[in-house]
């Protein structure tokens, strides 16, 4: 699914215009633990989180994530943002909850690519 | 059904033709528009000059146009610039059957020029604004010195943008051939680096830093996602927990990668409580900030071959990890798998 779509059906607003939209997400993950992310993700995924500070960057960075959309209309500071466009990282924030997120984004076809934590990453 | 009442804009008569930019339009566009500024017009433009004199005949210019396949040509007298003559000229001639007339009855004496040592933002913008096709530069001394056009501008710039892919690719190649052109008995990679105590916002940094590196190694895609997971939680766990911060260090070799962090305290009271998941010391802050779940640990032994902790309380922490590569993949480049986009579209 192509990153565009996925601003349209969570009508999200793109904080960082200057980084390249045009990105496949191939799967998508919802958690506030950052931990969590890393233990169960797959590479090429959108980030759901409510999370807002550079560690988010960071962590979906090393965790080979593709976006990260922040729920419930969350705005993340300033250092989060600089980091994110340094490292060519789309930032969405949607006005919607994790669970109406996730239900959208499922719904419309968008794979669920929370790994099974006791299987090695993918 | 009526046209439009009001005049399009520049825009959309020369630019983009009402298309709006998309994100990936102005990302491509970012480093266009640098190398717009960066390159002169002299290095795109042709030099093997055509040109005409005031007496020459239109049919001669004509013959010139046609052989050469070009659309215009200067008219010098003395080496001097005195006009242009393009196949609209040609064709005014034409038109009233005065082929036998001479380039100056039809030439444009008016003649737009562009600098040799401007950028070519500037012959971009000197096409757009008087809709012209071609143009000539000139050097400081107002001498002809060579022909641009909005083609010599597009391979200018593409020769440029393949060039930089050029060297990007030379660098991979270099650092990925590491450890065949260097001859020793056994041949270490060492990646250092300071963390600082409580330095939430540089947290990380190491971490993305040790995952270009080994992406240029050439480093398997997996191997690098399992080692730069188990360095995160690393670099973070010296963030957090240590008082004074600590080394994180990473030793690259062909046959495996040794990732280490060392401390100088607190301590760990309980080397094997702190694997069980979920155990945590972190304080509410961090918890907040998403770290702290008590899976930082269980998250690296997951991910590396061999995981070894020490610590003494009051003396420090030393953390000491191990991913063996099978195959020694790292020097012998494997390219990423393509991103094969058929599961969820």
């Amino acid at each position: 699914m192509h990153l565009q779509d996925i601003v349209r059906l969570v009508e999200g607003t793109h904080l960082n215009p200057e980084v390249d939209m045009d990105i496949k997400i191939r799967g998508g993950c919802g958690a506030d633990l950052m931990s969590d992310v890393l233990a169960s993700s797959q590479p090429k995924a959108v980030l759901l989180t409510g999370l807002t500070n550079p560690q988010v960057v960071r962590t979906a960075q090393i965790a080979e994530f593709r976006a990260i959309i922040f729920v419930r209309g969350k705005q993340p500071q300033a250092e989060t943002i600089d980091i994110a466009t340094q490292e060519k990282m789309p930032l969405i924030t949607s006005p919607f909850g994790m669970f109406e997120l996730c239900g959208r984004l499922h719904h419309a076809g968008l794979p669920s690519f929370e790994s099974n934590v006791n299987v090695p990453s993918s | 059904m009526c046209p439009p009442a009001r005049t399009p804009t520049e825009q959309e008569t020369h630019g983009r033709r009402g298309r709006p930019i998309t994100d990936h339009d102005a990302h491509e566009i970012n480093r266009v528009e640098e190398l717009s500024y960066d390159l002169k017009t002299r290095e795109v433009m042709t030099t093997e000059l055509r040109t005409a004199s005031p007496e020459m005949p239109i049919s001669k210019v004509l013959d010139i146009l046609r052989i050469h396949r070009i659309s215009g040509v200067p008219v010098l007298a003395e080496g001097n610039l005195v006009g242009i003559i393009s196949l609209e000229d040609i064709v005014r001639a034409m038109e009233k059957n005065d082929l036998s007339a001479t380039t100056e009855q039809y030439m444009t004496r008016d003649v737009v020029t562009v600098a040799s040592y401007d950028s070519i933002v500037k012959a971009i913008r000197t096409f757009t604004e008087k809709r012209l096709g071609r143009l000539p530069v000139v050097d400081e001394n107002h001498r002809l010195v060579g022909m641009i056009t909005k083609g010599d501008i597009t391979r200018g710039i593409l020769v440029a943008l393949q060039k930089d892919y050029k060297e990007e690719e030379v660098r991979r190649y270099r650092a990925s051939h590491l450890f065949e052109d260097i001859i020793s008995e056994r041949t270490t990679l060492v990646l250092r680096y300071t963390i600082k105590a409580g330095d939430f916002t540089q947290g990380g940094k190491a971490s993305s830093h040790i995952k270009r590196a080994l992406i240029r190694l050439g480093a398997d895609p997996q191997i690098t996602r399992r080692c730069c997971i188990a360095v995160y939680e690393a670099e973070m766990n010296l963030i957090i927990h240590t008082t004074n911060g600590g080394i994180l260090k990473l030793e690259v070799e062909p046959h495996r990668i040794t990732m280490s962090t060392v401390d100088d305290g607190p301590g760990i009271p309980d080397t094997e409580q702190v694997f069980q998941p979920g155990y945590s010391t972190a304080t509410e802050q961090v918890r907040e900030m998403g770290f702290g779940a008590g899976m930082g640990l269980v998250n690296m032994k997951r991910c590396v071959d061999t995981i070894d902790l020490n610590s003494t309380v009051g003396e420090g922490t030393k953390l000491v990890m191990r991913i063996f590569i099978p195959d020694q993949t790292i020097g012998g480049r494997r390219d990423e798998q393509e991103d094969e986009y058929t599961k969820n579209h």
